[in-house]
């Protein structure tokens, strides 16, 4: 028999013109015509804007025009995911370092540069807002205008929202002992390898886009209300991005570039520079405080989690961001009573988007972290607290949602034994163990239309976007399952609006559970059509016809779908389109908008070495046990642990902004960030899938893309806790933090 | 004031085998030569500053990151690019043990990754999985984690190994 497509490693579909080099990047795209922008920014934070001098910047040869603010339609055009709050460019003041106060359009991104360094800007530094407590204090300046916001109790504050989320009774309720703790997790930023690039060019039609977006229906509506034109006058061109994380969802510059490129009456291009892209995304920091209650057996009894993330001067998606992670803050955790109080807190920084994990990361290294305490304090395993509290397979933990839908405790043992939990380890040398959860999409709406042409080869039209998660090869497979056709007649069609149906977005781990559903629903629907022409065709009832994966079954003996389609179609010839579509309604009442289709959930283990002398780090293992539900490409679900995990690595060792007093990044770009190479990576990294098919996606898969990024931080910062016995509580444990933890534990002691 | 785009360089190179006369900006970069004149757009830019290697491309021999080297500087050079490593529109060895290790997500390393793993082939056929790690310390790559392209460079060399025997 043929080895079955669903649970193989193929090869990544569209992997052959990424090694050739002939893979399209938004970058590679040339529009006949077209100009080149340059962003004119201030090299400070906030500050007010006195006035801007063009006229020099207008005498550069090629440049063809300078616009502000001045400029725009009033009141300047503002976009936002959330609510409109992001001007296409800064009015009045500049709110972020990188936030453009001009754009200058010309014949060569030379001479577009040129200009740029020629705008002239009188402004004032202000005094910028750039950390939780600053903007906290009630004397504090506002970073966002009131009147940019829908009434609500801290309009007039620096908090964005607030929200608070539990159940049982953490004031009441009896716990032994009690312990509380303060975490922090450093602004990181994606780094995508692909910088932002943007096109817009003028049409027949109206306007097109092309951006390496995660969301591209997302874009159009926001092209489409900025321009103020119908949906269908908006088409926007998603080339595969090179890489996203979570920073290419939502809108950037693409507004700002369409109604110029209008305005122009020809294409635009805009180009950012890795600095520039560093000032277009990042994550929220987050400042997490922990209370945790238990008994002395290490049962949890409460916790009570308190979590203020610090996001930039806009709200882009962070509201979301921080009521999505922290509304699962207590983790995959049986904890009777539960209190958690986040706030999204604005300040003068660089607007804090999705970043994979999606807030999770901040709140699991606190939680984890949290527990490696307790387990501490009561001189319990670190294994044992946390299979001591966590729900077995279908119990509820949390009691407006679904329960606990995998065997995570086998995900902990595996991840024990692999990372040699229990075995002697060399001096210097620790281990570490950490759970991480995350709510998988509560909302969904794809739509996918699937082709069978007349020699029965197939096209499908997927609004998902293949960031390199590999979106391609499992859509890929699940057709050639359905369908019986073999995966290189198969083509996927992403990224084009013009051409693709509806999908909400590319997010949250959802696409092969989700668009994955509505491409079986597809060929569903090309089996029943099928079925209805062989009965037309061949005389049959169709109630005594079967349809298999690439064959009809008739009374009389079995036709391929290739002869079917030759039979009934003839000399006029003809295809079969199958439409299908899974959607998760919004609900009401429930505090994220609907419960999560699955729990992402990983177990990760790691074994460090830390070096006293210089402080530094090296990790020799590195374990993701992720509950997948069914790995429908095993080595693709590898992959995506593996980088996901080493992302991870970044922000658990490495990474972080280092800002100066006024708000001012002082490591930006690849020489100063940095970020894990082939010298930082485990000695040894090992993905291990749990496979129960208990996921709601096809053949029972679950969402597998963020996993390794959820817990990977807490337990290398268990590990270096039993290689130095210091527990550091802020994130990156970089060489300094170590030594002078260990340094002061010296004096101290 | 004279206007920059005058002032300009005739030069030679060959670029994967093909003689080029052009004319380049003074401060046109290699990799603004290869991507913008001869649309050869395999080779990406990323940092701008030499640090990330998605550039990366053997100039007369020797892995560069082409986003610091002007285009003058290769007058007379011999380039090779990732569009030059394909034999006759098929992946080379090298290629095809990235795709079938799984050591491509976004791809956008990719070349430059591709490239640097060439070079370090071409001067060191059968490196210690070290001396991997040592030679492709240079590209940055946020998808994968390195791990398996660690794996397809050690596969390259066996199969380049086993051709040998």
């Amino acid at each position: 028999m043929k080895e079955p497509i669903i649970g193989r490693s193929i090869n990544r579909v569209g992997g052959l013109p990424r090694v050739l080099g002939t893979q399209v990047y938004v970058a590679d795209v040339k529009l006949p015509n077209m100009l080149h922008a340059k962003l004119v920014h201030l090299d400070c934070t906030h500050a007010r804007i006195r006035g801007i001098d063009v006229s020099e910047a207008l005498k550069v040869e090629g440049v063809r025009a300078v616009l502000t603010a001045e400029d725009l339609p009033k009141p300047v055009p503002r976009f936002g995911p959330a609510y409109q709050d992001r001007p296409l460019l800064a009015v009045g003041t500049t709110q972020f370092q990188g936030e453009p106060v001009a754009i200058v359009a010309a014949e060569s991104e030379h001479a577009a540069a040129v200009g740029a360094s020629r705008v002239k800007v009188d402004y004032e530094e202000l005094p910028a807002i750039c950390s939780v407590a600053q903007a906290l204090d009630p004397a504090a300046e506002l970073v966002q205008d009131p009147e940019l916001r829908a009434d609500g109790p801290f309009k007039n504050t620096n908090v964005m929202d607030e929200w608070i989320f539990g159940w049982g009774d953490v004031d009441s309720c009896r716990a032994e002992e009690v312990i509380e703790e303060n975490y922090v997790f450093p602004i990181v930023t994606q780094f995508a390898i692909e910088p932002f690039t943007f096109l817009a060019e003028p049409t027949m039609d109206g306007i097109t886009v092309y951006s390496a977006i995660q969301i591209p229906y997302g874009l159009q509506r926001t092209i489409a209300a900025v321009l103020n034109l119908p949906l269908s006058r908006v088409r926007i061109i998603a080339p595969d991005p090179g890489g996203a994380f979570g920073g290419k969802q939502h809108p950037k510059f693409e507004p700002l570039l369409a109604y110029i490129a209008l305005h122009l009456g020809r294409p635009l291009r805009l180009e950012l520079t890795l600095e520039e892209s560093f000032q277009a995304v990042r994550r929220a920091s987050a400042e997490v405080r922990v209370r945790s209650g238990f008994r002395s057996d290490g049962t949890l009894v409460f916790q009570d989690i308190e979590s203020n993330y610090l996001i930039g001067a806009y709200a882009d998606i962070a509201g979301r961001v921080v009521s999505k992670a922290s509304y699962v803050a207590a983790g995959p955790y049986r904890v009777p009573n539960v209190r958690i109080v986040a706030r999204a807190i604005f300040s003068h920084t660089t607007p804090s988007t999705a970043f994979r994990g999606f807030g999770a990361p901040q709140e699991n290294w606190a939680v984890e972290s949290q527990l490696d305490a307790i387990a501490l304090k009561l001189g319990m395993d670190r294994i044992a607290i946390r299979l001591k509290n966590l729900p077995k397979k279908g119990e509820v933990f949390m009691p407006e949602d679904p329960p606990a839908d995998g065997d995570w405790a086998e995900a902990l043992r595996r991840a024990a034994e692999a990372v040699g939990w229990g075995t002697p380890l060399p001096k210097g040398r620790g281990r570490g163990i950490a759970m991480g959860l995350k709510a998988g999409p509560t909302t969904a709406a794809s739509y996918s239309i699937v082709r069978l042409h007349l020699d029965g080869s197939v096209t499908v039209y997927s609004g998902t976007s293949d960031m390199g998660q590999g979106a391609r090869t499992v859509f890929t497979q699940i057709i050639s399952e359905e369908l019986g056709i073999p995966a290189d007649r198969i083509v996927v069609t992403m990224g084009d609006t013009g051409a693709v149906p509806f999908d909400l977005q590319t997010s949250a781990s959802r696409s092969t559970v989700v668009m994955g559903s509505a491409i079986v629903k597809a060929c569903d629907d090309i089996k029943r059509q099928l079925k209805d022409l062989a009965a037309e065709c061949y005389g049959v009832r169709a109630e005594a016809i079967q349809v298999s994966p690439g064959a009809v079954h008739l009374p009389e003996g079995d036709r391929s779908f290739l002869e079917l389609l030759k039979d009934r179609f003839g000399r006029v010839k003809g295809e079969v389109i199958g439409v299908g579509s899974a959607r998760y309604e919004y609900l009401k009442g429930h505090p994220l908008g609907g419960q999560p289709a699955f729990y992402e959930v990983v177990a990760v283990g790691a074994e460090v070495e830390v070096d006293r002398e210089t402080g530094e780090t090296g990790v020799h293992k590195l374990v993701v046990v992720g509950d997948v539900g069914k790995a429908i490409n095993p080595q693709h679900v590898s992959m995506q642990d593996e980088g996901a995990a080493i992302q991870a690595l970044g922000h658990s060792l490495m990474e972080h902004y280092v800002m100066d007093s006024s708000g001012r990044v002082l490591n930006l770009g690849a020489l100063d960030y940095r970020i894990p190479t082939t010298k930082d990576v485990p000695e040894r990294f090992v993905s291990i899938h749990i496979e129960n098919a208990d996921g709601p996606g096809p053949y029972g898969a679950k969402g597998v893309a963020e996993g390794g990024i959820l817990a990977t931080a807490p337990a290398i910062g268990g590990a270096v806790e039993e290689a130095i016995g210091v527990r550091i509580r802020d994130l990156p444990l970089t060489p300094e933090r170590i030594w002078s933890a260990l340094n002061t534990r010296k004096e101290r002691g | 004031m004279k206007n920059m785009t005058e002032n300009t360089i005739k030069i030679t190179v060959t670029v994967n085998g093909q003689p080029h006369r052009l004319e380049v900006d003074a401060h046109e970069t290699l990799l603004e030569m290869i991507r913008n004149r001869l649309d050869l757009t395999g080779t990406k830019k990323c940092c701008g500053e030499g640090e990330c290697g998605a550039c990366t491309v053997i100039l007369d021999g020797r892995a560069v990151n082409s986003c610091i080297i002007l285009a003058a500087e290769a007058d007379g050079g011999e380039v090779l690019t990732i569009e030059g490593l394909a034999e006759e529109g098929k992946p080379g060895a090298l290629q095809q043990a990235f795709l079938d290790k799984g050591a491509v997500q976004c791809g956008f390393c990719t070349p430059g990754m591709i490239m640097a793993a060439h070079y370090l082939l071409e001067n060191n056929p059968h490196p210690t999985e070290e001396e991997i790690r040592e030679g492709l310390s240079g590209n940055l790559c946020r998808c994968t984690g390195y791990g398996k392209i660690v794996e397809a460079v050690q596969a390259a060399a066996a199969a380049a190994g086993e051709a040998e025997k």
